[in-house]
């Protein structure tokens, strides 16, 4: 059985979502890491929830990424283990340095809440080999989502494919009208190197159930379902 | 600071009446010294003491069986089976969000969602109810703004969602903005607290912020008129800080798993003054704090200062003996300051003490239960007859139906509300089953089988006309939301916002409104569980439209049962319910198009009403009903194209044939009540006419929905056309033109 973590500083508020698609909907045995800690129980998964944690009075994500749970999943990571961070949590990661860019506010500087649709760039990776369509209805909420990097940075993550989401229309194309936020090359989410850790905006645990308007977003959770079934088998 | 010397100016500047200073030293047996007389000052202000309104609100049906809790704790409490209960109220923040809107509104959904968690319940759903001057005037631009991103700030921080409410404009609320604040929370049925100090000897501990000196007399500031000079009082309004109050809720709510917590209750207005004489007097004790214990932001604050402060973001507990330890590690693993302060005596009183030195004993009763009670002079005003001395046949028929249509849909009062809703975080905790747009909010609760709905309604202009009348339409529409969406209403809560009580007409309005709310509360069977009154809502001696609130709770028995306003498929048959009359006094056509604001308001015959929604009901849980939408503000024309609007499909559209033994304008705008538009498959309409003739409803097909076209005849005139899409374009966008 898959074992899920799901990390809780204080000020995240979508841990209790993450852990509800993650126990309830994907029957991932299901655990929370509180921030203070640094063992990470045996955990296959991780996931770093939404919120605001520590506040977010600072830069996004700025405080949390010196926790000493950080201090753990950061090797986790280095070691090839999956992490998910989703909106703060992809905060968390850019400021941990697990993932590279930055997080700056919307362009419209509004916090900014409702159903938009990603193109997925890339299916071939442990968050996307099972989405069975190209382009996922999913919602965003935050305040500080417009991606940036610099030239040389945007080329390289480009050229090695870590894009792994795009703004786009329902239809698939990419194009200023429908990025919501301001982010270069309207990305919503993008992977390290190596793929196993990805930081996304849009939140897949809020679409991941028929009654929400919207499954989508369970792609992803049976990517990783799929991905560690067949690791775990090797 | 004892040594101050109490002055007829004092007494005056602490708006307290001779009467009742006399009543303060006959209670004493003394005079007071200044701290007492700050506390007096606090706890008998209209906010706090409800000194002018309680004879009324009496009136109020309060009881019913699912109500566990009525007025009087922080929050009412009702039954909605399988061991657990709903939490909810709605307070208003009116006069902070006008001097300083976002820390105003901010420290609004702080202050509501302690109430809520306060009584055990976890918060799953905020709502507003929100009302500003003309966007005309930039300067109610910029306060609606900063409201919007006060409650965006608090609410998206804590991580509930902002499901709904509404948002009205008049010219009445420049200067007067009315930012009313509802939350509702879900708890064990056997776990609730309350705001009770019990148990002499139990330890009374303070928990969250330091004590500052903001927000000194914040009570008392929202129980007097504004003038020119309301700007200086921006110190006396709250700052807000949303991570503290979420690690306060979750604290709290792993602190009530222990069981040792006896009482508790946030510090809101008039903060540790109020906190501790309420609990007190509700368990029928004394209370003793020292301040030297109570944690302060700064050195040298005067007793008077730390009793009055308004610091957010505190709460005060009553614990079991011997059990300090255990519940104040859970505050520390929180990163949270806990301390003990004080303990629960016999004698009755509220005793302040400064380590040694005592500097208040006042007895806890007299702050509360005995305060003063007025029943003020109240008077029908005189012209009100003329208010409504209008002749809607002399109305001239404006040229163009279609261009008054534009006009309709994209004027604030009826534009989509989406650049407001899409700051809030109206998702988080994956239970919104129905988004902001519809009707009223739904929500699921993951661990049970149904569904909660909610809404929140009011019409000034109505009240303003007719408040009795007002008050009925605000029941019966906030009830007709909760049908239209498959729910039963259950209970409400209500937030009455008024000018001044001293003036007689405000008052009349006040009783009257009552009165109204009453007959309907009666009628649905949905009694009133708690709420707020905001009396003093006048700048410059120009007071609001009389506006009650009603936030109204359902309980949806099946997901089945699920209704949303937005048409489903191309072709289903449009059918109405209800009875076109074409009445146009008090209407939004009668305002916006010919700028007269005159009565008189819509009819509404409560027995009426409650087929109405008894037919629909039944064809909701029949599985008939494809869409329903309660026709409101604006008539049949606006509620068709919301209906249009907020369907899945950008293309969707409507062919609809209406009679014409109406005036055409009076048939599209008419404010009629106890109407309802659904759509259904064409095959049903018998059986939906069966059920509608059993209760007695005149129902109407209108035409049918369709793809890419909007066309609205009446008789063989074709009034209304054009592409939906477009008309959807502009109703989306019309709202955030004024924001850019």
């Amino acid at each position: 059985m898959i074992k899920c973590g799901v990390v809780v500083f204080p000020g995240s508020n979508c841990d209790h979502d993450a852990y509800h698609v993650s126990k309830h909907v994907m029957d991932f045995e299901t655990v929370f890491l509180w921030h203070k800690d640094e063992d990470l129980k045996g955990c296959d998964f991780i996931i770093i929830p939404g919120g605001f944690s520590y506040g977010d009075y600072l830069r996004c994500g700025a405080i949390a990424s010196f926790s000493p749970i950080m201090k753990s999943i950061k090797k986790f990571a280095n070691d090839g283990g999956l992490v998910l961070g989703i909106c703060n949590g992809f905060q968390i990661l850019l400021e941990s340095g697990l993932l590279t860019g930055s997080l700056l506010r919307n362009k419209n500087l509004k916090f900014i809440c409702k159903f938009v649709d990603i193109r997925v760039e890339n299916t071939d990776t442990p968050f996307t080999n099972s989405c069975t369509k190209k382009v996922l209805r999913i919602p965003i909420a935050h305040h500080d989502g417009c991606y940036f990097i610099d030239k040389d940075g945007l080329r390289k993550l480009e050229e090695n494919g870590q894009v792994l989401f795009r703004y786009s229309s329902s239809r698939g194309e990419v194009d200023r009208e429908f990025n919501p936020n301001g982010s270069l090359n309207n990305i919503a989410g993008i992977t390290n190197k190596e793929g196993n850790v990805l930081g996304m905006m849009p939140h897949p645990e809020r679409a991941s159930e028929t009654v929400l308007g919207s499954f989508d977003g369970k792609m992803i959770f049976k990517s990783v379902l799929n991905f560690l079934e067949k690791k775990i088998k090797e | 600071m004892k040594d101050i010397k109490i002055t007829k100016e004092i007494i005056e500047q602490h708006g307290l009446s001779e009467d009742e200073y006399k009543r303060i030293v006959e209670i004493l047996g003394r005079e007071p010294n200044i701290t007492e007389l700050g506390i007096y000052s606090v706890m008998w202000s209209e906010h706090c003491s409800y000194k002018s309104s309680k004879i009324y609100l009496k009136k109020l049906p309060t009881e019913g069986k699912q109500v566990i809790q009525g007025p009087g704790e922080n929050a009412g409490v009702v039954d909605i089976g399988f061991n657990k209960a709903v939490v909810f109220k709605i307070e208003s923040h009116n006069h902070p969000s006008f001097i300083e809107p976002y820390q105003g509104a901010a420290t609004g959904v702080g202050g509501i969602v302690r109430d809520i968690f306060t009584m055990g319940a976890r918060p799953i759903a905020l709502m507003n109810s929100l009302r500003f001057g003309l966007l005309s005037d930039k300067d109610n631009v910029r306060i609606m703004e900063g409201v919007v991103s006060g409650i965006a700030g608090y609410g998206n921080c804590l991580g509930i969602p902002d499901v709904g409410g509404e948002v009205f404009f008049d010219s009445s609320y420049s200067k007067n903005p009315l930012v009313n604040a509802f939350c509702l929370g879900i708890a064990d049925k056997e776990n609730i607290f309350y705001g009770k100090a019990s148990g002499v000897g139990n330890p009374i501990i303070y928990v969250g912020s330091k004590t500052g000196k903001d927000g000194i007399h914040g009570a008392t500031m929202a129980s007097s008129e504004f003038d020119e000079k309301s700007e200086e009082k921006r110190p006396n309004v709250q700052v807000g800080d949303p991570f503290m109050e979420k690690l306060l809720l979750e604290a709290c709510l792993e602190a009530f798993k222990t069981g040792y917590i006896i009482g508790i209750q946030d510090m809101g207005a008039a903060g540790l003054t109020c906190s501790s004489c309420e609990m007190g007097s509700r368990g029928n004790t004394g209370v003793m704090i020292d301040l030297d214990k109570v944690p302060l932001r700064e050195e040298g604050m005067t007793p008077y200062e730390i009793m009055l402060s308004e610091s957010q973001e505190r709460m005060l507990l009553t614990v079991l003996k011997g059990k300090e330890k255990e519940i104040i590690d859970i505050f520390k693993k929180w990163d949270l300051e806990a301390c003990v302060i004080g303990e629960v005596t016999d004698d009755g009183n509220l005793t302040v003490m400064m380590g040694s030195d005592l500097v208040a004993k006042i007895p806890n009763k007299s702050l509360t239960d005995d305060c003063p009670i007025y029943e003020r002079p109240l008077k029908k005003p005189e012209n009100i007859e003329k208010l409504s001395d209008f002749n809607q046949d002399e109305l001239p028929i404006p040229g163009d139906l279609n261009v008054v249509f534009f006009d309709m849909i994209t004027s604030p009062l009826h534009a989509s509300r989406r650049w407001v809703y899409e700051q809030y975080d109206h998702m988080v905790r994956t239970n919104t089953v129905v988004l902001p747009g519809s009707d009223a909010a739904v929500l699921r609760v993951k661990e049970l089988p149904i569904l909660l709905s909610m809404s929140l309604d009011g019409n000034g202009k109505y009240c303003y006309f007719n408040p009795k009348v007002g008050g009925k339409i605000a029941v019966a529409e906030s009830c007709r939301n909760i049908v239209c969406s498959g729910g039963k209403p259950i209970a409400a809560t209500n937030c009455l916002n008024f000018g001044s009580p001293e003036n007689p007409d405000v008052m009349w309005y006040f009783s009257e409104v009552i009165d109204g709310i009453k007959e309907g509360c009666e009628m649905f069977g949905t009694p009133i569980t708690g709420g707020n009154v905001s009396f003093y809502n006048e700048t410059m001696g120009k007071g609001i439209l009389p506006t009650p609130v009603i936030g109204m709770v359902g309980v949806i028995k099946d997901i089945a049962f699920v209704t949303t306003s937005g048409f489903k498929d191309f072709g289903d048959m449009i059918v109405l319910l209800g009875k076109n009359k074409g009445h146009i006094g008090a209407s939004d056509y009668l305002e916006l198009v010919f700028g007269i604001k005159k009565g008189p308001v819509p009819e509404i015959d409560l027995k009426e009403e409650f087929n109405l929604q008894g037919g629909l009901y039944e064809m909701i849980t029949e599985g008939l009903i494809k869409s329903a939408h309660d026709i409101s503000e604006g008539g049949l024309a606006v509620a068709l194209a919301e209906s249009c609007f907020t369907s899945f499909f950008e293309d969707m559209g409507v062919y609809i044939e209406l009679p014409d033994d109406l005036r055409e304008d009076f048939t599209l705008f008419g404010e009629d009540q106890s109407r309802v538009i659904i759509s259904i498959d064409k095959d049903d309409f018998e059986k939906v006419k069966h059920i509608a003739e059993k209760w007695n409803i005149p129902q109407m097909s209108l035409g049918f929905t369709a793809k890419g076209k909007f066309e609205v005849k009446v008789g063989n005139h074709l009034f209304l056309y054009n592409d939906p899409r477009f008309l959807r374009n502009i109703w989306e966008s019309a709202l955030s033109e004024y924001f850019k």
